[in-house]
């Protein structure tokens, strides 16, 4: 079922792609996220309980598209995170919800995006700080919620929303690094607790988490370098999660967003063998698969030809789109946009995966105020 | 429908098209005012026994965002469940209602901590709660709240006697169950549930040499147990035996990788000359890549067994015929992989980027620094 699916998956593609340019669906896909940010269906009900999730997929997927949030949506968009905040620090994912650092992670990124004084004065830094504090565990790595379990997006949501907000104490993040290290396993990329499957998203996470914390230097790069340049498939030229499994369009980011992240790590070490040019995948066949195979006519994005759309899949293609259209930065850029101009999306940011300028703003923002003093009330590790 | 294959897909498998749920039709709106009860299903708000509980609900404020169209049944029990939180009501209905919650959207952690409270406070029978966190897990065994409360429910009883069987269960329906792997890795782990383990892992690979979640597990067992020195030639013997049967099987050869990067793959003994030997029936992009890595481990150590001129020149012709011919959707990273080599260990002038003119800084490369724009 699955490769027949695949098959005319793949011979429709090369059908469009032969007869049209492969063109990206922006006024389809505009219509579907600015209804989903006000109004979903009850087919929704499971993410009930991720619902500043919805906001960031939503307002990411806007921003890459580059068109704007009206400000009094912006501005019911912080009310609402604002009622998602927990009175003992950070975000559930509803009013009135326990802190979990998943919805956590997206209502930090969600009002990042927005950007306005009023967005970044919903963050209650001194509770988010106890909030971090009260999920971290004596060997340096964090439960997604209080009572909940361990695995490495937990560090990677806890460093994204402390390196943003400037809430990193010295002692908040000890021995972080040493666990997300030991999530490496023998394929080269990283499980999501030690010991597991080399998995695209827990990869993705570890990675980024690393290099926030400045010690991505400490993996053996080589070997993850290896292992996701592996995971792009020859015949769709999307990403699987994991070896031997299925292509997926989230993984556009998840794997693809790992590239840049290992090419700016290398060049740190003094490589200078780097490609001046590109990121070490083939960019154009990415982006071919996103706009050939995962795009509802309707407006959203997919995983494979034959699945739903949702707002999830249409953030990750999109962030991944881009990043196969965007190498460097400001000032060494390169673009590779397949089909018409007008398929651009703007750059993204591949350690926060909001866009490079609102990471700017909200650091230069944040950073103007000092680090919440919690050293005394939170006692370091023994 | 087939399933969202991966967890780190936080979307439940079988999210319809949005756009068939948008109105409700003219049939659907004249139903509601059937009344409160509807094929014998009562609200909470209308049951006599709750009547002392005012239902609370959900403060979205004046202008919601991502508002869900939820079904009144969906509201009821939320309202109900609210309610029982701010009153941090320790009851039997309480613990009752968190099932129903719980049905309406497993994923609701905080329902699922509730439950656990009460599980306690109400000292309820932990067996009963295995019982019914099986019959959860089978019905959504992709959902991260299911698992983690069995693995609570296991502590509390301090017995996985259990997990094993249920674990194979599980994952007979779906080998690679990300979530069902966590759980058997951390029972055995925890309790010492080793023997055995490596057979259970030989059955899986048996039915579907590709599962790669079984050859991690393959991995962690042994690992965890003798350790690869004393049976590092069984394993060898036993992958390139895999190999033979399926040549183009990636985990076989990443495992082969995996198991021999310690001590070197130019250190062990016959080993180029098993894998050239396997050239003619077992091609693959997967052995050309192998033979790189093994060339780069004899430059790497600076093997007297090895020519380094001669080596170096056959892990660049391999990773030219990799990038050009057998594998080019990895045609950058091969490239790179032949400027590292040959800027490594190659005499004369240093490579820099594919053919573009030396930088005249170091400076001239993407910077993507957390604080950089």
């Amino acid at each position: 079922m699955k490769s027949s699916v695949l098959c005319v998956g793949y011979s429709n593609k090369m059908i469009l792609h032969i007869f049209l340019r492969p063109t990206l669906l922006r006024e389809q896909h505009y219509h579907y996220l600015k209804k989903g940010l006000r109004h979903l269906s009850d087919a929704y009900e499971c993410l009930d309980a991720s619902r500043p999730w919805l906001c960031y997929w939503i307002l990411h997927s806007l921003e890459l598209l580059e068109e704007p949030v009206p400000a009094a949506v912006a501005s019911d968009v912080c009310q609402f995170l604002a009622r998602c905040q927990s009175p003992t620090g950070g975000f559930g994912g509803g009013p009135s919800q326990h802190a979990h650092l998943a919805p956590t992670y997206a209502a930090v990124n969600a009002l990042c995006i927005l950007g306005t004084e009023e967005a970044y004065k919903v963050i209650n830094r001194e509770k988010l700080l106890d909030f971090l504090y009260s999920v971290k565990q004596p060997d340096g790595s964090f439960v997604m919620h209080v009572g909940g379990e361990v695995d490495v997006r937990s560090a990677y949501c806890a460093a994204s929303v402390a390196s943003l907000t400037n809430i990193i104490t010295p002692t908040l993040f000890d021995g972080t690094h040493n666990w997300i290290l030991s999530c490496q396993n023998w394929e080269g990329g990283l499980g999501g607790v030690p010991g597991l499957e080399a998995h695209g998203g827990y990869t993705f996470c570890g990675t980024a988490a690393l290099v926030i914390l400045g010690k991505e230097h400490m993996l053996d790069l080589k070997a993850l370098l290896r292992w996701v340049t592996s995971r792009q498939m020859r015949f769709e030229g999307g990403f699987q999660g994991r070896c031997n499994k299925l292509v997926d369009g989230c993984y556009s980011f998840w794997q693809a967003g790992l590239l840049p992240l290992l090419h700016r790590a290398l060049f740190k070490e003094g490589d200078s063998t780097l490609s001046m040019s590109s990121w070490m995948f083939e960019r154009k066949a990415l982006q071919e698969y996103i706009l050939l195979c995962c795009q509802n006519p309707g407006g959203g994005l997919l995983d494979k030809p034959g699945k739903s759309r949702d707002f999830y899949h249409t953030c990750y293609c999109l962030s991944g789109l881009s990043i196969a259209q965007h190498f460097g930065n400001k000032d060494l850029h390169n673009e590779l946009i397949l089909g018409r101009d007008e398929n651009r999306l703007a750059p993204t940011h591949p350690v926060y995966n909001i866009c490079p300028e609102k990471v700017a703003r909200a650091i230069e923002h944040f950073h103007r105020l000092p680090v919440p003093n919690k050293e005394n009330q939170h006692l370091g590790n023994p | 429908m087939s399933s969202v294959e991966e967890i780190s897909n936080p979307v439940v498998e079988n999210l319809e098209e949005d756009g068939l749920e948008e109105e409700n039709t003219v049939e659907e709106a004249e139903m509601e005012y059937e009344g409160p009860v509807k094929g014998g299903y009562i609200f909470y708000r209308d049951r006599k026994e709750w009547a002392d509980l005012e239902p609370v609900p959900q403060d979205d404020g004046p202008n919601p965002v991502v508002k869900i169209a939820y079904s009144e049944k969906f509201t009821d029990v939320f309202d109900m469940f609210r309610a029982l939180l701010k009153n941090d009501e320790k009851s039997e209905r309480a613990f009752a209602l968190t099932a129903e919650a719980i049905e309406l959207n497993a994923a609701n952690y905080t329902v699922w901590h509730y439950r656990r409270v009460l599980l306690q406070a109400l000292d309820k029978d932990l067996r009963e709660e295995m019982k019914y966190i099986t019959a959860i897990i089978e019905d959504q065994p992709k959902n991260y709240q299911v698992w983690h409360h069995r693995r609570m429910v296991v502590e509390w009883l301090n017995d996985p006697s259990e997990e094993l069987q249920f674990v194979a269960e599980i994952l007979s329906q779906d080998a690679k169950n990300y979530h069902a792997w966590q759980h058997r890795q951390w029972v055995m782990q925890e309790y010492k549930l080793w023997d055995g383990e490596l057979e259970y892992v030989e059955e899986l690979l048996e039915e579907d040499v590709r599962n790669n979640s079984a050859w991690n597990q393959r991995h962690f067992v042994i690992s965890h147990t003798s350790g690869y020195s004393a049976i590092l030639e069984r394993e060898v013997q036993y992958t390139l035996k895999q190999i033979k049967k399926a040549p183009h099987n990636e985990s076989a050869w990443n495992y082969l990788n995996g198991i021999l990067q310690d001590g070197g793959l130019s250190s062990y003994p016959g080993l180029l000359e098993q894998v050239t030997e396997l050239q003619d029936t077992c091609s693959s992009p997967y052995l050309t890549a192998f033979l790189v890595d093994l060339y780069e481990d004899a430059l790497e150590t600076n093997s007297s067994s090895y020519d380094q001129q001669e080596t170096l020149n056959k892990a660049l012709e391999l990773c030219k015929l990799l990038a050009e011919e057998k594998d080019t959707i990895r045609r950058e990273y091969w490239n790179y992989v032949s400027r590292s080599l040959q800027n490594t260990y190659g005499s004369g002038d240093p490579v820099s980027s594919s053919s573009d003119p030396p930088p005249p800084s170091s400076s001239q490369q993407p910077d993507t620094e957390p604080s950089d724009p």
